[in-house]
Parts: structure tokens; C-alpha cells; sequence
């Protein structure tokens, strides 16, 4: 047991991550909690602070900050597990990372809470923010690159003294993760630092809205693959091992993440579907691609149920079915990972909705999307991490996961998925019916919009009952993260807490897979095609620029 | 690269789905004209009033006799804020912002339209049915977004 703990000196690291991340967890889901009450009138802000703020910070600290300090937390212990631990230079890179994405962090907190920045996470251009915040997002890009190097220098190192060799799954993937990742990143450095930062300083005057958004969105959608794939490597390599079975296809495993760098990038425009400045050629031709990253995700999820079923059975499950109730149900571990790929089934088809090129006239900017937004990242992807964290936190502070503890993270997955299904179901019917998002009040004085509360799920009440039950959970999870890690009996050699990683055969595994120039060469091959001409097109039939605008 | 015979079939499958999902969406957009709201052309977002049509927003009948209103958004309303058109007719949406992003979203209807600074907006919609349609804008734009809304009246002839 003993040889598969990483060092305390990268144990330290993960865990800092990992307080990062729960503490802007606790802050965004009561800002989360605050929403669902503004709305229905049933609370009034004080008058220094203002709904679209706590939007704003609601956004920002779950869906980037949260997301990021914990999928690196993931990342330093996998890699520490499977690679050996941190050489001090390694380790410094990423200690060094880690504060630059902090400072990042915070110099955009400041400038949100100061009301600076009341722009919300996308920041759409010409509303204008603090030029500090800027700043602070392009420091938070570059401290998850600095971490991100650090680690594939870390994988080249170990690549070298494994010559021939393929690497483990897991770094693998998490190398995939942050190739995936610096590509998509492109696209908001540039507007970041030569579009926004000069304008918001007043060293320029105007500013290009289209081409901002389309950079923007070249980044966006990348975006939700660099919170889905951590989530999907603990499916791939993690969830096996706790149920006691293997990885289905090592191969098949490799290429679906392959396939989700190809196909993940070059698809912007879906989130653009709707406006001016981009011929419909284009639009439709990222859709096309759009569509391509189903197969992985139909790869994954083929993967997935294969080994449930293969390892039901093994366990004397018979019949079509009999093989799911062999399935370690009381495991907490293996349970609220397997609601949350429960909640990326309808996930994934709204996905595909939306993408859908005219149909998503329909649901555009609609709570429809707010309601798909949490039952992806909000629970496929929040609930992985928590199905992590009761096991990732007390195998790095060395306490043990006591019964009792996991009887309340039963507790909290269930109200979570209660809460999410309430919320999310509310948000999608509404939307169907066109209520917009991102309003802090709902109160249109119009027959069409005082029909939209009437339903039996579409009501004022099932968003906040929802929302309520949600943050209960949040609290309850907070509570388990300070045992886990503090206050926890300490594990000793018999009730040592492991890191789960699967065998996964690879024997039968092209190396060409592994071939790293290759794939980001046919990465950038796919979106020079996508975006050449219209980005260039944006560029030189661009309109005088934007001035700039507080309308906050 | 070995694959199982049961993942052959499932991916076979899901490819094919994916074939019939993109043919009826390719098919729909470029031979029935169903394509999302869209436009080439921009404009000087600083003088909207100063540029052709926006120096006249309100509606227009054009020569074949369809209708065009030209509208122009801006923290927290749209101009003009009274809009009648009849039912049954092919109307065009034609708009712009004078400041921030905003949308034009008629409610019950697929105009769904994102309004970008410099940029002009398009959709073409016919109204089968009579009535009061509310009007929202569903992009942020700032602390009054969300009274940013207006009416059209759909009317007989």
C-alpha cells in the first residue's frame, strides 16, 4: 500500500489546490443561492451590491475557478502516482504556477466585488471592466500554462527514461488535457491582451466586438472539454479500479481523448449560431465538426457500461440486467460518479440541441441553456470532483473516509442530484417557453411571459426550492472536504486511503496514438480551416471599433 | 486496433445517426432557406442614426410588398418602441446596437436575434397568427437588462 503514496511534498501542492478550490466552491454556490432568491423578489441586495455582481462572481468562481484549482489538484497527484514524484524544479514550476493563477484569481475577485467588473464570465466586449481585470484573467491563463509545462516536462522526462515505452493512461490523458488546453487558450490571450487590455487602458479607442467574440468562443467551447475530460479520466482509469474491474479498450481510451482534441476546437461559431458577421457556410461548417465529438463521447460511453457489465459479471450477476445490481452501490466513490455520467445522457442530447444549427433559434440565451449548463459541468463534471474528493483528500492529508462520513456524502450526492434535477428541469421548461438568462427579475408584463410560471414544474418555486436544496448540499460537501482533511481519524497502515488507478492493457495499443506532433498538427491543420477566412474576412471588413461602455 | 463486434455496431450506429441528424439539419438550412438570423453588412456603431436604414427606424413597405422594420437597440429599450404588422406577411428584422451587445428575441416565435455593435442583423419571419408578441433582450447588457423588453402587435388585414 505504502508504495503507491506520492511524496508529502507534492501531497502539500495537490492540497492547496484543492483549498482554492473548495473556497471559491462555497462562496460561488451562496452566490448561486442568492440568485434563485433576487429573482423571485424574495430577497432585496444591499445597495452596494448588485445582482449582476454576484452573477458575475457565481460564474467565474464555479465554472473557472473551482473547475481549474481542482482538475490541477487531480492532475499534480495522478502524475505525481503514475510518474514518480516531482523533481524540486518541477515542483517549484508548479508552486510558481499556482500562485500566478491565484493572484490572477484575486486581482478579478477585487475588481467584481469593487463593481468593476460586472461584465459576467464572458466578458462580452464593448462592455468595459476595470482594465485590471483583464489583467487578472490573462494572469490566470498563464499560471495554468506555467502548471501545465511543468507537467510535460515532467511526462518528457519520464518519457525519456521509459524510451519506447507507452506512458500510463492517466498521464496520458492529463497530457492531452493541457495540450487540449494551451491550444484553446490561444484564442482569449489574443483578445485578452490585444484587444481588451489596450482598450480598457485608453491606449486604443475601438474595439472590434465581432472579432472579440469570436476569439472568445474559439477558447469557450474548448473550455467545457478541459472541465469534461478531467472528468472523464476518472471514468476511463479511476471508476474501474474502485468497482474492481480493468480499463475496457486502452487503445480506445487514447483515441477518444485524440479525437476531443480534433474536434473540440474548431466549433466556436455553435455559440454564435445566431448573429451577424459570419456567413451561414461557416456557421454550418463548425456545426458539422461540433457533431464529430459525439463519437468519442459514444466511445466513452460504450466503455463506460462495458466495464460495469464485465465486471457485474464477474461478480455472478446473470441475465441482461442482473450484472447492475452487483454493482458496489454502498461504495460512495463509485456511486455519485455514476449519477453524474446518469446526468451527462441528457446533458449530451441537449448538447447536441443546441448545436443543431437553426433549432438553436429556439433555445438560444434561453434559461433553457442555464438549465444545460448544470447538468454538464454543474453535475457530470461537479459530481465526478466529488466522487474525487472523498477519496483524493484524505489519501493526500493521510485521515480516513470513516463510515460516517460517507453515510453524509450519500446525503450530499443525493440532494445534490435532487437539488440539480429540480433546478435544471425548472430552467430547461422555462426556456422551451423563452424566458430569457441572465435576468434579475422575471416580472414581464405580458400574458406570454405570466404563463411561463404557471406549469407544475415551471413555477417560481421549483428554481428556488432547487437552488435552496443545492446549497444545502454545497455546505454539507464543505463540511466533509474540513473532516476530510483536518479533523478526520488518521489513517494508519490497514485503513490507508489509495489512489485508484486501473490496469489497462496496453499491449494491443498503437504507438502511433502517442505521437503527439501528429495530433496537434492536424489540431491546428482543422482550425485554420474553420477560422482563416472568417477571421480574416472580420478583420478587413471590420466597422469603426466600440467605444466604451459601463451600463452597470 | 482491436474493437469489440458490440462497439462496431454501436459506433456504427451513432455514426449513422449522426449522417441522418446533419443531412436533415444541412438540408432544412441551404433548400428550405431555414438558416439562423444572419448579416454581412456593418456599420459605424458610433453613427447608427447617420446610416441608411437606421436613419428611419420604424416599418417599411418595400416594393414586392413585403415589410422590413428597422430597429435599433440600446441600453435599455428599442426604437421604435411601437411596432404593428400584419399577419400572414413576410416581415424582415433588420437591426443594429448603438452601444452593447443586445438581443432581439420575439417570444413564441423562432426570431431569436443576437444585436452586435458594428454589425447588422437580419431574420425574415411571417407571423400566421394575430396578437401581442412580447419582445425581450436575452444578451447582458447592464443593471437594467432585465426591463429591456418591448411588444409588437400582429395585426388583420
Amino acid at each position: 500500500m505504502k508504495d503507491a503514496m506520492i511524496s508529502v511534498k507534492d501531497r502539500k501542492l495537490a492540497l492547496t489546490n484543492i483549498g482554492v478550490a473548495y473556497a471559491a466552491f462555497l462562496i460561488g454556490t451562496l452566490c448561486g443561492l442568492l440568485q434563485v432568491f433576487i429573482r423571485n423578489d424574495a430577497l432585496t441586495l444591499p445597495g452596494w451590491l448588485d445582482y449582476y455582481q454576484v452573477l458575475t462572481a457565481h460564474g467565474l468562481l464555479l465554472a473557472i475557478v473551482f473547475t481549474t484549482f481542482f482538475i490541477f489538484a487531480f492532475f499534480h497527484s495522478g502524475i505525481s502516482r503514475t510518474l514518480g514524484d516531482f523533481s524540486p524544479k518541477v515542483r517549484g514550476w508548479n508552486w510558481a504556477g499556482f500562485w500566478v493563477t491565484l493572484i490572477g484569481t484575486m486581482l478579478v475577485v477585487v475588481m467584481i466585488v469593487a463593481g468593476q467588473a460586472s461584465v459576467l464570465y464572458t466578458f462580452y466586449a464593448p462592455l468595459q471592466a476595470h482594465g485590471l481585470f483583464y489583467v487578472g484573467l490573462a494572469l490566470f491563463v498563464i499560471g495554468t500554462w506555467i502548471q501545465g509545462f511543468a507537467l510535460i516536462a515532467h511526462y518528457l522526462k519520464w518519457k525519456k527514461q521509459h524510451k519506447g515505452e507507452l506512458s500510463p493512461l492517466f498521464a496520458f490523458m492529463t497530457i492531452a488535457t493541457i495540450i487540449l488546453w494551451v491550444i484553446a487558450c490561444l484564442g482569449v490571450v489574443a483578445t485578452v491582451l490585444f484587444q481588451f487590455i489596450p482598450w480598457a487602458f485608453g491606449w486604443t479607442n475601438g474595439i472590434n466586438v465581432e472579432l472579440s467574440r469570436s476569439l472568445f468562443w474559439y477558447f469557450g467551447h474548448p473550455l467545457v472539454y478541459f472541465w469534461l475530460l478531467p472528468a472523464y479520466m476518472a471514468w476511463y482509469v479511476v471508476v474501474p479500479k474502485i468497482i474492481g474491474g480493468r480499463v475496457f479498450s486502452d487503445s480506445l481510451a487514447r483515441l477518444s481523448f485524440v479525437l476531443f482534441i480534433l474536434f473540440s476546437i474548431p466549433v466556436g461559431f455553435h455559440h454564435q449560431l445566431t448573429e451577424p458577421g459570419i456567413a451561414s457556410f461557416w456557421k454550418f461548417l463548425q456545426t458539422v465538426l461540433t457533431f464529430m465529438v459525439i463519437i468519442p463521447s459514444l466511445m466513452t460511453a460504450f466503455s463506460m457500461f462495458a466495464t460495469f457489465e464485465m465486471r457485474g459479471r464477474e461478480l455472478g450477476g446473470r441475465g441482461l440486467f442482473g450484472w447492475v445490481s452487483k454493482l458496489p452501490w454502498k461504495d460512495v466513490r463509485f456511486t455519485s460518479i455514476f449519477i453524474a455520467m446518469l446526468f451527462f445522457i441528457p446533458g449530451g442530447a441537449g448538447g447536441i440541441i443546441n448545436a443543431s444549427f437553426q433549432m438553436n433559434e429556439v433555445i438560444h440565451n434561453t434559461l433553457w441553456v442555464v438549465g444545460h449548463f448544470h447538468i454538464t459541468v454543474g453535475t457530470p463534471v461537479a459530481m465526478t470532483f466529488f466522487g474525487l474528493t472523498f477519496w483524493l483528500v484524505p489519501y493526500l492529508s493521510g485521515r480516513r473516509f470513516t463510515k460516517s462520513l460517507q453515510r453524509m456524502a450519500f446525503l450530499q450526492i443525493a440532494t445534490w442530484s435532487v437539488g440539480m434535477l429540480l433546478m435544471s428541469t425548472a430552467q430547461h421548461l422555462l426556456g422551451l417557453l423563452g424566458a430569457p438568462r441572465r435576468t434579475a427579475y422575471t416580472g414581464y408584463q405580458h400574458d406570454s411571459a405570466l404563463a411561463w410560471f404557471d406549469g407544475v414544474l415551471s413555477n417560481h418555486v421549483t428554481m428556488a426550492v432547487g437552488g435552496s436544496i443545492l446549497f444545502l448540499s454545497a455546505i454539507l460537501l464543505i463540511y466533509i472536504v474540513v473532516q476530510l482533511w483536518w479533523l478526520a481519524p488518521k489513517s494508519d497502515e490497514n485503513s490507508y486511503v489509495t489512489f485508484p488507478i486501473a490496469t489497462s492493457d496496453t499491449s494491443a495499443t498503437p504507438a502511433f496514438l502517442e505521437n503527439w506532433k501528429l495530433w496537434i498538427g492536424i489540431a491546428i491543420v482543422l482550425i485554420a480551416v474553420a477560422y482563416t477566412i472568417p477571421l480574416s474576412d472580420m478583420i478587413q471588413h471590420a466597422p469603426p471599433g466600440s467605444g466604451r461602455f459601463q451600463t452597470w | 486496433m482491436h474493437l469489440h463486434k458490440y462497439e462496431k455496431i454501436w459506433l456504427g450506429f451513432g455514426v449513422f445517426a449522426l449522417i441522418v441528424f446533419l443531412s436533415v439539419v444541412g438540408v432544412s438550412a441551404f433548400h428550405q432557406g431555414h438558416t439562423p438570423s444572419g448579416g454581412h453588412m456593418t456599420i459605424d456603431p458610433e453613427n447608427v442614426r447617420g446610416t441608411a436604414p437606421f436613419d428611419e427606424p420604424g416599418v417599411h413597405q418595400r416594393e414586392d410588398g413585403s415589410y422590413e422594420v428597422v430597429i435599433i437597440a440600446k441600453a435599455f429599450g428599442y426604437e421604435p418602441s411601437e411596432i404593428q404588422v400584419p399577419v400572414g406577411e413576410e416581415v424582415t428584422f433588420t437591426v443594429t446596437s448603438e452601444d452593447v451587445v443586445h438581443s432581439f428575441s420575439i417570444v413564441e416565435t423562432n426570431v431569436n436575434m443576437m444585436v452586435v455593435p458594428g454589425q447588422v442583423n437580419h431574420k425574415t419571419h411571417t407571423f400566421s397568427e394575430e396578437g401581442s408578441y412580447l419582445i425581450v433582450c436575452n444578451e447582458y447588457c447592464g443593471s437594467g437588462h432585465h426591463f429591456m423588453s418591448t411588444e409588437i402587435e400582429v395585426i388583420g388585414q
